[in-house]
């Protein structure tokens, strides 16, 4: 039977025909910013199950300072609407600072409401909330290939 | 009552929820991420969703009953409610929740107030469908047997 774990590993190796056991494989690192709890939860346990590990923090401002700090990501789950720093300014900053991770604007907004703004501050991807396993799927193919 | 009619007994509950439009998708994600190393995933989930949205319709009776009503406040609210509910696939809460933001949007305080009632009354009909299903799977449970999640059929 095979794993989420295997899943997972088997996405971040694209198309290469390479065999990642499990101990040769990088444990990819996602960072979750999000204000809600429910989402918090949903988005930690989506990461988990694929073998993610994950580091939650509940506005922009606390996104920008786990990096301030030296921490580093491969992946930045980012929510728009937060108070303190909202998703837009802290996509930015991140951005100014010089962090490349694959940062993918998650939020309740539609592709056609206006997350123009979003894209601009710099995101690799975009999914509309609520987030599951197909949509995080497709948001991972994006970090595999931005490497 | 022995195990296998429990089990039928969830299946058509769970059903009937997703029939009537009361659970959506969302919802499926949430039991399908539970797992032996998660085994209570989705109850959690669900009490904080309780926990929070109680928290938050008071704030919005509250903030809807002051003197001068700061729609602002009152939209942060509703999108939090909103938020949650579609991330636990509650779709008829979640719904009601777009119908009050509109009504926040135009400041009718009457629309407002009305939608919340609404609002408050699907939470009610959705807690008390999720407790039914939770003390069905406890029992099962109880009983030796497991959810039978698989024959769910969607």
């Amino acid at each position: 039977m095979v794993k989420m774990e295997d899943i997972g590993a088997r996405i971040l190796a694209g198309d290469h025909q390479v065999q990642y056991g499990q101990n040769q494989r990088t444990k990819i690192k996602a960072l979750v910013v999000d204000d809600n709890m429910i989402n918090q939860a949903l988005h930690r346990t989506l990461l988990r199950n694929l073998g993610i590990e994950n580091h939650v923090v509940g506005n922009g401002r606390e996104a920008v300072d786990v990096h301030c700090s030296g921490r580093r990501f491969d992946l930045i789950l980012m929510d728009l609407d937060m108070p303190v720093m909202n998703g837009i300014e802290a996509t930015k900053k991140l951005r100014a600072m010089g962090i490349q991770s694959t940062i993918a604007g998650v939020s309740s907004r539609s592709v056609d409401e206006n997350i123009q703004e979003f894209w601009e501050a710099g995101l690799d991807d975009y999914q509309q909330k609520p987030l599951n396993f197909p949509k995080l799927v497709s948001i991972l193919q994006k970090v595999n290939h931005s490497v | 009552m022995e195990v296998g009619q429990m089990q039928r007994q969830w299946l058509d509950y769970t059903k009937s929820l997703f029939l009537e439009g009361f659970l959506d998708g969302q919802f499926l994600q949430l039991q399908q991420l539970q797992d032996e190393s998660n085994p209570d995933f989705v109850v959690e989930v669900v009490s904080l969703f309780f926990e929070d949205s109680e928290k938050l319709l008071n704030d919005l009776t509250s903030a809807l009953g002051q003197q001068s009503v700061d729609f602002k406040r009152v939209d942060a609210h509703v999108h939090q409610l909103k938020g949650s509910s579609s991330s636990i696939g509650a779709q008829r809460v979640k719904n009601a929740c777009i119908a009050l933001r509109n009504y926040c949007e135009e400041q009718n305080i009457e629309g407002c107030i009305g939608c919340l009632q609404q609002v408050k009354h699907e939470y009610n009909m959705v807690k008390n469908k999720l407790e039914n299903l939770f003390r069905l799977e406890q029992q099962i449970v109880a009983a030796g047997g497991s959810i039978p999640m698989t024959e769910l059929g969607f």
